[in-house]
């Protein structure tokens, strides 16, 4: 208050010193004096510039320190694009798996149906007692290969429908990839929301608030669990098994 | 025998529960992850679990651990059939007291072996 006043009574006096000056015809003495009054608002002008550069500043470091979001445009992105990938071959293989099953079961099921259209033909005939002797003898021997064939082309059958239903697995397996994708792109989000903030912050003058720390989101670390390992991506890094047998020897050097 | 199989996807637990049903296990339930699993399993009567590892709320490897720790299910016979296929993962389940690991993608000739492994041993 004090230092208000002060600074009020020292205007006060420049200003009518200044209105003296202009009286007298003195350009150069009013030239000073204006100098003079205009020298507090500008040191208030170059405190606000500096105030902007150093938010600019820190703007701009805590940008470039986020290093969640260079972590996942540098090496996550390019990952989430070759799990994608192999989610494509996958369903791709699955699908192939199940149409060659069915393929080869229809056919099958096809010759099955024929022969007992056909045989269930002769068997009326039979029963109305219109078949001779040696047409007889022919259906029966037709009948026993019926039989036989019958029980290897359903056995064929189930093992094809066991191999469809098998093929299904790809639903688990890319579901877990994708789940895996899904996570990344929450994590993309929400850094995006966090800069946008950041920024829009600053334009208003309001007090910036940091991005919020997002980093080891992606990692879950409470997640033991991560999905099928995917070729071509960070997954290579780990110590992998390459499949069941792969398992059951380190489960055997552990004693199992 | 009654079995529980637990796993967040219905169309794996589909699956496995077709192929029991070919291996002669008609028994089964389902439940979607650990935490409903566990009181399934303290309620009783089961003589088999089959678990997933990477699955919401609780893990397969916690729904491992608390089976263990429980003194009425700490002999329930586990098997894991999961896409978990770290080195480290496999030894960490097998300290946690695992009776048999499978990765996925797998074939039924492999659970129908680690099945019947796992039920020699616990007769024997």
């Amino acid at each position: 208050m004090d230092n208000d006043e002060t600074r009020l009574t020292a205007q006060l006096a420049l200003a009518q010193e200044l209105v003296e000056h202009l009286q007298n015809g003195d350009e150069e003495g009013a030239r000073l004096v204006i100098q003079q009054l205009r020298f507090p608002y500008e040191r208030e002008l170059f405190e606000e510039l500096g105030k902007l550069t150093r938010e600019l500043h820190e703007a701009l470091q805590s940008f470039r320190g986020d290093s969640r979001l260079v972590e996942i445009t540098q090496d996550e992105i390019p990952d989430a694009k070759e799990r994608l990938s192999y989610v494509v071959t996958m369903t791709e293989q699955a699908t192939h798996r199940t149409l060659n099953a069915v393929d080869e079961g229809l056919p099958i099921a096809e010759r099955v149906h024929d022969s007992a259209v056909r045989l269930s033909e002769r068997w009326g005939r039979f029963r109305r007692r219109e078949l001779s002797l040696d047409e007889f003898r022919e259906f029966a021997r037709e009948l026993d290969a019926f039989f036989s064939a019958t029980g290897q082309e359903t056995e064929r059958l189930r093992s094809l429908m066991s191999e469809v239903m098998m093929a299904q697995d790809f639903q688990d397996l890319t579901g877990q990839i994708i789940g895996r994708v899904i996570r990344l792109v929450q994590d993309v989000e929400e850094n995006l929301v966090g800069l946008i903030r950041l920024s829009s912050g600053r334009m208003e003058g309001a007090v910036a608030k940091p991005v919020e720390p997002t980093v080891e989101k992606a990692e879950e670390p409470a997640r033991g669990g991560v999905g099928p390992a995917v070729p071509n991506t960070s997954d290579d890094l780990g110590d992998v098994v390459s499949g069941q047998d792969d398992v059951d020897a380190l489960l055997s050097s552990l004693g199992f | 025998m009654k079995i529980l199989v637990v796993d967040d996807f219905s169309t794996m637990r589909r699956i496995i529960k077709n192929l029991l049903r070919e291996l002669g296990f008609n028994n089964t339930m389902e439940a979607d992850d650990g935490s409903t699993a566990l009181p399934m399993l303290k309620s009783g009567g089961f003589d088999f679990l089959i678990t997933d590892w990477n699955m919401p709320n609780m893990e397969g490897i916690e729904l491992l651990r608390q089976v263990r720790a429980d003194p009425e299910l700490k002999e329930l016979p586990v098997l894991m059939v999961t896409a978990e296929a770290k080195r480290e993962q496999i030894v960490e389940a097998a300290q946690a007291g695992v009776n048999g690991y499978i990765v996925k993608p797998f074939t039924a000739e492999t659970l129908k072996e680690k099945i019947d492994k796992i039920f020699e041993r616990v007769a024997g």
